[in-house]
Order: C-alpha cells, then structure tokens, then sequence
C-alpha cells in the first residue's frame, strides 16, 4: 500500500492549500506533478500540431499522442485503437448516443436508461428520442441507485437495443453489475454504453473483461488534465459508427461533388487539432495512477469510506442517502438545513463539497430528495481530514450556518 | 446612533432576523389569480428554485407572493423584500431593489431604503451566495420591467 502522505506531497494543490479539506472530487481531481511537467515539456520542448509534420517537434509530437493511447489502453485493458479521445465524457456520450441513434436505433426502439444517470447521460437521448422516434425507459432501481439485474431482464423486450448507464452513480456511488449486465443484454443483441465517468481513476476497469460495447470517461476525474473525454469502444462498432464532428484530421480524400472518404478509428472521430496538450497529459495520469496500483487506490478509498460513514452515521441530524454503498461519495443532508447552506458553512471551515442535485435532475423520485451535500473522497485523502469534517460537522447548526455570511 | 441603527449593525440580532425570515417566510405560498404576474426562478443557480407573484396595479405593489425550494439567503431575502415592496409605487420599488443589488456587490447604497435586508450587507465576502440573495429580487424587478412595458 502506497504512504498517503508521500502521495500527498505529489500534488501542488495540495501543498499549496495545505490546511483546505478537498472532498469535491467527483467534480474534478487534483494533478501531480507528473501530469504538469508532461503538458509543461510539450509546451516547452516539442509543441508541434500533430499528424504528417515533417520535422522532430512535430514526429515527436505525434508520437507523444498516440502513446497516450497505449496508456490508456494498458489502464482500462483495451486495444489502442479503440481509444478515442474526445473534449470530455459527455463529448463522448453524446457520440455514443448520436452514432446509435442514426444508424442503430429505429421508430419503435426503446432505450434503457436510469434515473440515477447524469444529465449528458440522458438529455442526448432525449434530444435524440424526439427526432427518431425511439423510446426511453427506466431500468428499477432501489433506494441508493442500484440496479438489479433480474429486475432489469423483466424490462427487456425485443424493442430495447441499446442501455446505457453510469457504472458508478455520481450522486449515491451506486456501483452498476455491469458485467451482469453485458450478458443479459448481449444474450439479446443489445448493445451497452457505460459512463464510466466515477469509476475511472477509482477502480480498475477491465474493458474487454466487463465486455461493455462503449465506455466513456473524462481525463479531469482521474489525476489528468480538463477538456479529454476518452471513448472506448468495440472496433467493429466504431468502424461502423459515424463521427459526430467532421472536419480536418479524421478524413482521407474529399472532392468537389461532396463526396469524402473518412479515416478508420479511432481517427475519424477526432476532428480538428485536438487537445494535444491535454491527451498527453493524461499519459502522465494513466501511468501514475497505475504505478500506486488501481486496486490499491480502491481499497484505500473503501477504507476512508467506510471510516467516514462509522463517523457520521451516529450523528443525529445527519440523514445519510447511501450508507451501504461501498464506494463513491457519501451524501447527506444535514436536518433542517438546506443543502447550500450547509456547504457554505463547511467552506467557512476550509471543507470543499459540493451541494445541489450533482447534475442528476430526476434522481429525487428514489431518494426523496431535490438536493444532498456530497462529499466525494479520492486516494489523496486521510482518516484526519474526514474526522476534521466530521468535528466542523457537529459545529452546524441552523445559527453557524446564518453566521457565515452575516 | 439611534436604537433600530444599533440592532441593524448588530449581527446576533441580523442572525435572529435572517433566522427568523427564513422559518416562517412573510407572504410565503402562491395564490391561484390570473391577474398577478409570475416568474419562476429556476435557471440561473442549479440549486434554489422559487417562483414570485406580484399584484400590481395602478403603478402600485398591493401584494407579493413567494414560494419554492431555496436556502437561507434566498428564503430570507424575498421574505424582506415582500415586506419592503408592498404598498410602494413602482418608482420607489425600483430605487429599493437598486440600492439592494448595489448594496449585495458591495458598492454605495441607503442603508435606510433596506430596513431589515441591511442583513444581507456581508453576502458579497462569498460571491457564490450572491445569486442566492438577488434571485427573489431579480425576479421582481423582471416583474416591474414587465408591468410598465404592459402600460407603456
């Protein structure tokens, strides 16, 4: 097991804020070093656009870029042509969702979602729904977000082709049986999109071993840069889908009658200059969440999990939204005390967490609730800082709250 | 000092106002009249979620209603704001309302125009909560805009 407090000393935030509890990491991570130095060397050694560049910068440029594939590749045990690389998760959700939707989904099709799921999640699919005529429905789920999948065979039919669900739930840290799933659905030609968008960086992803057709996730939520969505995706599938942006970089011939000729995956789906910096910053992220160890990474934070829901479920005005959930954020409501109010008193102490409906709009007819405090944990995190929020926490009250800002 | 000024820079007794705006909110819950003006207030912060009703007529606020999911500050302030608002022609509203948002981005304002929202002086130190404390008050002033443009 790696020393968190070594760990610690990886991250400029950290140092750099040394008394500021980060518990918002659902919304975004902290960097190391690492993933700055590698963005700061492409910037200051090779910066170069990539692709048919006939000089070092740009060779060494292009082969930064497609390392990254490889690393990702190695992370989530993929083929390096299936990684696409997107501007973030719901880029590639919205591609997932686009792709089917013209050539997969007909009239009369009905789509599988959740009501736990994250708006890019949904609103493409019901954007996509109105203009092609399939269905959407709801998989059941139980109070804290998980779905079942003996319940989920009894929804499926022969209209349903495609599912598409988050393997961890943003808001309750459900964890999905997504390899369950894929069988289920592959038994009856379903295909299934994963928004892998809380799961990566937290767990180990074995793409070919969960047997999913699309996982989608973002750079930011796994010690790597903003602005790339990472796609992973079936090959065959990918060849077959159309991108949702065309325009340089991904077409091999075009001719005045309009015809063109795309490039192969995972190309064609990455119009434009891409973020060149961003992609090979997540290299860096990719092999230093792995050189820790993602199972380690895991069973630490199941570890701080699980202290943190012993130090607050005791508590009388706390009401806990997902207790038995193994991993993800503990969200919670303090009574009598609106969400927001409760953040900006934790934030008064030096607590960062996140109050609202984290994204997921229709979540409150499970839970019973229009928004929760979340607090999201990550590898960098200890026992200290949980039982310092946990102390901050016995401090509010209706009074403490109103103090904040009088 | 006179003694309301005193209570009005003193903050145990701006908590116990805020505190007090906030559990039992004045002209809380929405009346079923055609005639009044609505706004809900759900797009510019993710999280509070409000609609206001104004009753005005002849260039006057006779009523202001409220009700919807919101914290402490936006709950608190629209309930003063209804308390300040009733009764006041159009024009005085509108100076209420500027000195209230000049006041909340901490620029120059008449304390003595706010009365009780005064409580709300120190909201800019989190800019986060900004929102919070104009929500109520920006749907009012959409309100007025409207009314006047009606007539106009």
């Amino acid at each position: 097991m790696f020393d968190v407090n070594e760990v610690r000393k990886d991250f400029p935030m950290i140092m750099n804020h040394p008394d500021m509890i980060y518990f918002d990491n659902g919304a975004t991570t902290y960097k190391p070093h690492c993933v700055l130095d590698a963005m700061m060397e492409y910037y200051t050694c090779y910066n170069s656009n990539i692709e048919r560049g006939d000089y070092d910068t740009a060779i060494r440029a292009d082969k930064a870029y497609a390392h990254t594939r490889e690393s990702v590749a190695k992370l989530v045990n993929c083929e390096t042509k299936e990684v696409v690389f997107l501007a973030n998760v719901t880029a590639a959700l919205n591609q997932v969702a686009y792709g089917l939707a013209k050539d997969h989904l007909k009239e009369g099709d009905t789509v599988l979602l959740s009501e736990a799921e994250h708006a890019s999640n949904l609103l493409p699919w019901f954007s996509l729904s109105k203009q092609k005529g399939f269905r959407i429905h709801y998989i059941p789920l139980d109070q804290q977000a998980n779905a079942d999948p003996e319940a989920l065979e009894r929804c499926l039919d022969d209209s349903v082709k495609v599912i598409s669900l988050a393997y961890v739930s943003n808001v309750l840290g459900s964890v999905q049986p997504i390899k369950e799933i894929c069988r289920i659905a592959h038994e009856r030609n379903i295909l299934v999109c994963v928004d892998g968008a809380q799961a990566i960086g937290h767990r180990k992803i074995d793409f070919k071993d969960l047997d999913a057709d699309f996982f989608c996730f973002s750079s930011h939520k796994m010690c790597g840069p903003d602005g790339v969505g990472v796609l992973i995706g079936k090959y065959p599938l990918l060849q077959e889908m159309d991108p949702l942006l065309l325009g340089g970089g991904m077409n091999a011939r075009f001719y005045a009658d309009g015809s063109y000729i795309l490039k192969d995956a995972p190309e064609k789906f990455e119009a434009g200059t891409p973020n060149i910096e961003g992609v090979i910053g997540l290299s860096a992220a990719c092999e230093y969440l792995m050189s820790l160890g993602m199972d380690q990474i895991h069973a630490y934070e199941k570890e701080l999990r699980s202290h943190f829901i012993d130090q607050i479920k005791d508590l009388d005005q706390i009401i806990l939204y997902n207790p038995d959930n193994l991993s993800g954020p503990v969200t919670f409501n303090v009574k009598d005390i609106f969400a927001q109010d409760v953040a900006g008193y934790l934030a008064s102490k030096g607590i960062a967490v996140r109050s609202g409906n984290h994204c997921a709009k229709i979540l409150h007819e499970i839970i019973g609730t229009d928004q929760s405090v979340r607090a999201s944990l990550y590898f960098y995190n200890t026992k200290e800082e949980i039982d310092r929020f946990v102390e901050a926490l016995k401090g509010l009250s209706l009074e403490s709250a109103i103090d904040v800002f009088i | 000092m006179s003694r309301t000024d005193e209570l009005l820079n003193d903050p145990v007794f701006l908590r116990e106002l805020v505190m007090d705006h906030y559990k039992y909110p004045h002209h809380h819950g929405l009346i079923d009249r055609k005639d009044l003006l609505s706004r809900h207030m759900a797009s510019d912060s993710c999280i509070d979620d409000i609609t206001v009703q104004a009753d005005i007529k002849d260039g006057l606020i006779k009523d202001v209603r409220f009700d919807g999911v919101a914290c402490t500050i936006s709950t608190a302030s629209t309930s003063m704001m209804s308390d300040l608002l009733i009764g006041k022609t159009l024009e005085e509203a509108r100076d209420i309302i500027s000195n209230y948002l000049e006041m909340i981005e901490n620029r120059e304002y008449d304390p003595d125009k706010l009365e009780e929202a005064v409580a709300f002086k120190n909201v800019y130190k989190q800019a986060n909560r900004i929102k919070c404390a104009t929500i109520g008050w920006k749907a009012m002033q959409e309100m007025i805009d409207e009314s006047e443009n009606r007539n106009g």
